[in-house]
C-alpha cells in the first residue's frame, strides 16, 4: 500500500540504472538523512551522543571498511582492529607534527598510512587463501598491536605509553579533545561517513566494485576473463585499509579521546566482523543495521535490568551481555545467514504486493 | 649485523645448559600449542568448520574441574563429571548451532563457533567468576617437584608436571592416532574428512560424528586445560593460548595431525629462542605475541597449504 512500485516506468537504460530505481526508497532515505542532520543533534542528550550516534557511525564505516574487503572482494580478515590502530597513530603523528594542520585534512590524510600498510599485508593474499588468509592477517593484527607499544615515537615518548588527543580548533570552534562538544564532533563524524557511504556506494557499483565480485565469486574464472587479481586483491586491501584508517581515526580523535594500545585488541576486530557479518556481507546498508545492532544491544541491556527493578550487580549484567551478545549472534546467523540487509530485502519484497500477496 | 647474526649463536653455545633449559620450556608450551591445534584439526577435517572456539573450551573445561573440586567433590570425580558436562556442551552445540547451519558458507559457521566462544565466555563468568584459581593439581596425583640435572656443569630445572604433561600429551596422541586408523568410528571420522557426501551415502550419520568429534576435542580441551592451568592457574586470560595454536595450524597445514604436532613443537620452541636470544636484547621483549604468526606467515608464502596440508588443487 504504501510501498507499490506500480506507475514507476523506466524508460532508459540509464533511469534503470539509478541509485534509488523505487521512489520510496528515495524518501526513505530523505527522512533518515533528516533524522541524522536535524531531529537526532536537536533532541539528543550528551550520553545518547557519546553511547549511541557517535559509535554507531563509526562503528559503521569500520565495517563497511571491511565489508569492502570481506564482503566485495572475499578476502577475509581478522585485522581490521590493527588498521584502525594505524589510522589512529598516524592521525596524532601528523597533527602533533603539523600543529596547524586542519584536523579534517589530518584525519583523511592519516587513512593513507593504513592503506600502505594494508597493502602491504595484503600482498600474501596473492598466494593464501581462504581461512590461511584469515589466520595471516591475525599477524598483521598481533605485530602492529605490539609496535604501537614498542615504538616509542610513535606515542611521542609519553610516559603513560598512551595517546591523549590535543585540543583542536577549526573555524573558532573547538572539534577535537576534551573542550569539544558532542554535537560539533557527531556533525564532523556524520560528514565524513556520510561523504564515504556515498563514495562506496558508487564505488561498489562500478568496474572496480564488479571486479571484485568476480574475484570474491570465483578468482580463477575471474582472471581466465581477463581480471587482473593482484590489481583487484590489492585495490580492495588499499581502498578497505584506507576507511578503516579513517574510521580508527575518528575512533579516537572524536569518541574516546585517548587511546592505548591495546585499545586495538583482536577483541575490536571480532566486533568490527560481527557488524559487517550480522548487518550482511556485501551490502553497505547492513552496516549501520549491523552497527546499530551491535552497539545499541548492550546500552539496552543495561538499561532493562534497573528499569525492571531486578537488583543485579554490574559484574553480573556485563557477563550477561557478553553471553546474550553471543547467543543473538548465533540466532541471527541461523535465521538469516545473509544478514539484516538481506532481512530488509524480504521485507521489502513483501511490502511491494502487500496486502494481495498473489 | 655481526650483533644480530653472529653474537646470539654465541652466547647459546657459551650457555649450553641455558638453551637446553629454552629449549625445554618451548617444547612444554609447545606440546600444549600442538594439543589445542589438535583439537581445531579434528573438526575442521571431519565437518570444515573452523572452530574458534577450542581456545574457549580449554577455559571452559579446565573452569568446571576446579568447580566441580572446590564443590567438595573428589578431585577424579570431578574429572568424570567434566567429561559429561563436556559431552553435553558437544551435544548440545551440534543440536542448537552446527545442525540449523549445515551447508552454509565456512565463514558463517566460523563466526557461529564465535559467538559460541562469546557465550561461554559470559556463561563461564556467570557460574564460576572470573578470578584466578589454582588448578587441583596434587590432588590428580600429577607430582610437583622438579628434576635438577648438571649437564656440562651448568644447571637445568625439568619440573616433574611439565614432564607429565609431555608424557600424558603423546598418550593421548598415540590413543587418538590409534582411534582413528583402527576402529569403526575413527574411520568413519576420516571418510567424512575425505568427503561429505560420499561419506553419507555409505550410511555414515553425520549427527552422531559430528557430536564425536566435538566431544572428542573437549577431551583435549580438558587435558589441556588442567596441563596449562597447572603451570599458570585457571582464568579466562588462557583464552589467548588458543590464538597461539592459529599459526601452528598455518605452519601444519589445517588437515594434518602429524601437521599439528610438529607445527606446535615448533613454533613453541622457535618463539622461546627468537624471544630470549634477539627479542629481549635487541627488541624491547614480548615478541612472543606475534613471532609464530610472522613466521607462519613467511612459510606460507612458500607453502601456501602449510608444511604439511593438502595439495590445494583448484579447478574452475
Amino acid at each position: 500500500m504504501f510501498y507499490r512500485t506500480a506507475g514507476q516506468f523506466k524508460t532508459s537504460y540509464k533511469a534503470d540504472q539509478a541509485l534509488f530505481p523505487v521512489r520510496q526508497d528515495a524518501i526513505l532515505l530523505m527522512v533518515i538523512l533528516a533524522f541524522a542532520w536535524v531531529v537526532f543533534p536537536l533532541t539528543a542528550s550528551e550520553f545518547t551522543f557519546q553511547t549511541l550516534l557517535i559509535p554507531v557511525l563509526i562503528y559503521a564505516l569500520a565495517a563497511m571498511g571491511l565489508n569492502i574487503l570481506t564482503g566485495f572482494a572475499g578476502q577475509l580478515s581478522l585485522g581490521t582492529a590493527a588498521f584502525m590502530g594505524v589510522g589512529a597513530y598516524a592521525c596524532y603523528k601528523l597533527i602533533t607534527i603539523f600543529p596547524w594542520m586542519n584536523p579534517i585534512v589530518a584525519i583523511m590524510l592519516s587513512g593513507i598510512f593504513s592503506a600502505g600498510i594494508g597493502v602491504a599485508f595484503g600482498i600474501p593474499s596473492l598466494r593464501i587463501k581462504g581461512f590461511y588468509l584469515a589466520i595471516a592477517t591475525l599477524a598483521a593484527q598481533f605485530f602492529l598491536v605490539w609496535l604501537f607499544e614498542k615504538w616509542a615515537w610513535l606515542y611521542n615518548y609519553n610516559a603513560s605509553g598512551a595517546i591523549q588527543v590535543p585540543n583542536i580548533e577549526m573555524a573558532g570552534v573547538w572539534i577535537s579533545g576534551p573542550q569539544a562538544s558532542s554535537i560539533t564532533q557527531y556533525y564532523v563524524v556524520l560528514a565524513v561517513v556520510t561523504i564515504m557511504t556515498i563514495l562506496c556506494i558508487n564505488l561498489t557499483r562500478g568496474t572496480l566494485g564488479r571486479t571484485w565480485k568476480a574475484t570474491r565469486d570465483m578468482d580463477i574464472a575471474a582472471e581466465l576473463i581477463g581480471i587482473n587479481l593482484m590489481k583487484s586483491k590489492l585495490t580492495a586491501f588499499a581502498i578497505s585499509s584506507y576507511i578503516v584508517g579513517v574510521s580508527g581515526a575518528l575512533f579516537v580523535f572524536m569518541w574516546r579521546g585517548a587511546a592505548e594500545p591495546n585499545l586495538f585488541d583482536i577483541q575490536l576486530s571480532f566486533r568490527v566482523l560481527f557488524i559487517a557479518i550480522i548487518g550482511g556481507l556485501g551490502s553497505i546498508m547492513g552496516n549501520y543495521l549491523g552497527a546499530i545492532l551491535i552497539v545499541g544491544l548492550p546500552v539496552v541491556l543495561n538499561i532493562v535490568p534497573s528499569a525492571l527493578g531486578i537488583p543485579i550487580s554490574s559484574a553480573t549484567v556485563e557477563h550477561l551481555n557478553i553471553m546474550i551478545v553471543g547467543a543473538l549472534i548465533i540466532f541471527f546467523l541461523i535465521i538469516e545467514p545473509h544478514g539484516l540487509n538481506q532481512l530488509w530485502r524480504l521485507i521489502r519484497e513483501k511490502l511491494t504486493i502487500w496486502p494481495f500477496p498473489h | 649485523m655481526y650483533k644480530y647474526t653472529i653474537e646470539p649463536f654465541q652466547e647459546m653455545f657459551a650457555a649450553p645448559d641455558f638453551l637446553l633449559q629454552v629449549l625445554w620450556e618451548g617444547l612444554v608450551s609447545g606440546i600444549l600449542y600442538a594439543l589445542i591445534a589438535l583439537g581445531f584439526v579434528l573438526i575442521f577435517r571431519s565437518s570444515r568448520i573452523f572452530n574458534f572456539a577450542q581456545g574457549i573450551m580449554v577455559v571452559f573445561a579446565a573452569l568446571t574441574l576446579v568447580g566441580l573440586h572446590a564443590m567438595g567433590v573428589p578431585a577424579w570425580i570431578s574429572v568424570g563429571l567434566t567429561l559429561v558436562v563436556m559431552l553435553i556442551l558437544a551435544i548440545s552445540i551440534e543440536r542448537v548451532v552446527l545442525r540449523p547451519l549445515v551447508g552454509q558458507p565456512d565463514i558463517i559457521l566460523f563466526m557461529a563457533t564465535i559467538g559460541i566462544t562469546l557465550f561461554l565466555i559470559g556463561f563461564g563468568e556467570i557460574i564460576f567468576g572470573g578470578e584466578n584459581k589454582v588448578m587441583i593439581t596434587e590432588e590428580l596425583g600429577i607430582p610437583t617437584d622438579s628434576f635438577v640435572l648438571e649437564p656440562w656443569g651448568g644447571l637445568l630445572i625439568l619440573e616433574q608436571k611439565d614432564i607429565t604433561a609431555v608424557a600424558v600429551a603423546a598418550l593421548l596422541v598415540a590413543g587418538l592416532l590409534l582411534f582413528l586408523n583402527k576402529t569403526r568410528m575413527g574411520r568413519a571420522i576420516r571418510a567424512l574428512g575425505d568427503d561429505h557426501q560420499a561419506a553419507l551415502s555409505v550410511g555414515i550419520s553425520l549427527q552422531t560424528i559430528w557430536v564425536l568429534v566435538w566431544f572428542i576435542a573437549g577431551i583435549i580441551a580438558l587435558v589441556t586445560g588442567i596441563a596449562w592451568g597447572a603451570r599458570a592457574g585457571v582464568s579466562f586470560a588462557l583464552e589467548v593460548i588458543a590464538y597461539k595454536a592459529l599459526p601452528v595450524l598455518m605452519l601444519g597445514g589445517l588437515e594434518s595431525i602429524t601437521g599439528a604436532i610438529i607445527g606446535g613443537l615448533m613454533i613453541g620452541m622457535l618463539e622461546k629462542l627468537f624471544e630470549i636470544y634477539w627479542g629481549q636484547p635487541f627488541l624491547g621483549g614480548n615478541t612472543e605475541t606475534w613471532f609464530a604468526f610472522v613466521l607462519a606467515l613467511i612459510v606460507l608464502l612458500f607453502r601456501p597449504q602449510g608444511l604439511f596440508g593438502e595439495r590445494i588443487i583448484e579447478r574452475v
